[in-house]
């Protein structure tokens, strides 16, 4: 096994974090965006890693939805659906599509951060992002 | 492979496998039938009668063979409670098996009362409260001997006196200590038992259920009168068979076994402590199959470490959500009180006949990596934590 862009950004543009350890699943996402604008066809995803707490599938998912959103624009990724990542990785077993499949809720969270940084909270308000946010750190 | 998932199911011994043989095609006849051939396969069907008897320390008219543990639990259980409608309370432990569980769950739609009594941060039994549920209304009182995920033994005996004390009978489910631990079912005063055949080295497919002299219970399959009714269906004759030479092997090498597989274990456990940080023991440190080592890897989750273990040739299970095809952790950590993070992150490897030392360093050596690898993937983990 062996997922891609496992790690930490250290001067991340956004960060995102979805799921937490008491359903089993926590993912941690951080992205470079270039150019550093607030035109979300414009600006992209340049860098991205993550950091997961989670099953076998977790861990495919972080990957897959990694490698997918990296050189993305932002409209793109908060257009990516979970079903896009699934898909790619040859469909995943219905009780994994709810619990694990938090990848690309986690990148838009992060997406949304760095909006939020920059400013347009209007635009990241409109980003429906995820539906159980963990706690990181918290055990 | 380096198999140490015996708890989940063992291999058939060979000499189990050599018993069962003849028993599939020359002496092939089925037991009810008035011919010479069937008398001998129903030789062979009461013969193993008499070894389990032996071996249980019961009367050979008090055993009920069926497909299994599971079977056998749902006999026991919904068996008694068909039977009456004087006692309306079933009382089990809050770590029993599904196939204890489940049966005193459907009760509830006969109007049954359930009560799970819970276990302390060892998974045994806390007692007070048992005595405090037990009353003249209780029916049955459901406790499993061993606890098959963290291992800890229960006070059986205590358990007994507490319900017989109310005139509550009382059913173990000893698919987990049967071949492994002495069971003494008589002099233990054990209303109502059930074991399974592939938890120690016979074949699967097959069980008993040990019920007392005199208690009634109904039969949930009709269509037949095998085993005096109770249990209708052509006997597993090849499958009976190998169980009795089940018995017959343990009674002979359980003692010798026990010692030798405590100390695979302990190795294990000291090993994988010398080279992996913050491994939390789950189960009763002292009270506990020697058979079994269940543990909780702090910062990672318990599928991701089996799939590495798998990939290594290692066969092992977890008490994370991820594993039992539902969306909970193990019921039976959560109840000992284990956070969820430490439920989902537990791991399960239980020892049996076939593990040597050689396998057992070989899971030393390649462990510490896995660990180390999911570590640094997990956003719990600090980087500053010492060690992997």
């Amino acid at each position: 096994m062996n997922p891609r862009n496992v790690g930490e950004l250290e001067h991340a543009d956004g960060t995102g974090t979805c799921g937490n350890p008491v359903c089993g699943d926590l993912m941690i996402f951080y992205v470079k965006i270039e150019p550093r604008v607030d035109d979300i066809d414009v600006a992209r995803i340049a860098d991205i890693r993550f950091k997961t707490f989670g099953c076998g599938a977790a861990i495919a998912v972080a990957s897959m939805a990694s490698e997918m959103a990296k050189g993305k624009t932002l409209r793109q990724v908060i257009d990516m659906s979970r079903d896009d990542v699934a898909n790619q990785l040859d469909g995943l077993p219905p009780v994994k599509m709810h619990c694990s499949n938090l990848g690309v809720q986690a990148i838009q969270e992060a997406v949304k951060d760095y909006l939020a940084k920059i400013g347009r909270d209007d635009l990241a308000a409109q980003i429906k992002g995820c539906s159980d946010k963990g706690t990181a750190g918290k055990t | 492979m380096i198999y140490l998932d015996y708890n989940a199911t063992t291999p058939t011994d060979p000499r189990v496998v050599d018993s069962m043989l003849p028993y599939f095609h020359d002496i092939a006849a089925n037991p009810s039938s008035s011919h010479s051939a069937g008398h001998e396969a129903r030789d062979a069907v009461e013969k193993a009668r008499a070894t389990l008897a032996s071996f249980l320390d019961c009367k050979t008219d008090e055993i009920y063979f069926t497909a299994g543990g599971t079977e056998a639990d749902n006999i026991a259980i919904k068996g008694l409670a068909f039977a009456q409608d004087k006692r309306k309370k079933i009382i089990a432990s809050a770590i029993e098996h599904h196939a204890v569980l489940h049966p005193c769950e459907y009760l509830q739609k006969f109007g049954y009362q359930f009560v799970k009594v819970p276990v302390d941060e060892y998974g045994i039994i806390d007692l007070s409260l048992l005595e405090q549920e037990v009353d003249d209304n209780t029916l049955l009182v459901s406790v499993m001997h061993a606890n098959n995920e963290v291992g800890t033994i229960e006070p059986v005996r205590e358990i007994i006196r507490i319900a017989h004390r109310r005139g509550a009978i009382f059913h173990t489910d000893a698919v987990q200590t049967i071949g492994k631990i002495p069971v003494d079912f008589n002099d233990m005063a054990i209303d109502m038992l059930s074991l399974s055949g592939h938890k120690f080295y016979g074949p699967k497919g097959i069980g008993a259920l040990v019920v007392r002299k005199g208690i009634r219970f109904d039969a949930l399959s009709h269509g037949g009168h095998h085993e005096g009714t109770k249990r209708a269906g052509t006997e597993n004759v090849p499958g009976i068979v190998g169980l009795g030479k089940a018995c017959a092997i343990a009674s002979e090498e359980m003692a010798n076994e026990e010692d030798r597989i405590r100390q695979l274990r302990d190795r294990l456990w000291h090993g994988l402590n010398a080279h992996v940080s913050e491994l939390k023991l789950n189960g009763h440190p002292e009270k506990r199959l020697a058979t079994t080592l269940n543990f909780s890897v702090r910062y990672i989750e318990g599928e991701s470490m089996l799939l590495h273990l798998d990939m290594q040739g290692i066969c092992a299970s977890s008490g994370s959500a991820c594993t039992s095809g539902s969306l909970e952790a193990s019921h039976v950590l959560l109840a000992m009180g284990v956070p969820h993070d430490l439920a989902h992150g537990s791991l399960r490897f239980s020892l049996g006949r076939f593990n040597t030392e050689t396998e057992i360093d070989r899971v030393i050596e390649v462990f510490p990596n896995i660990v180390a690898k999911l570590r640094a993937m997990s956003p719990l983990h600090k980087q500053d934590t010492k060690g992997v």
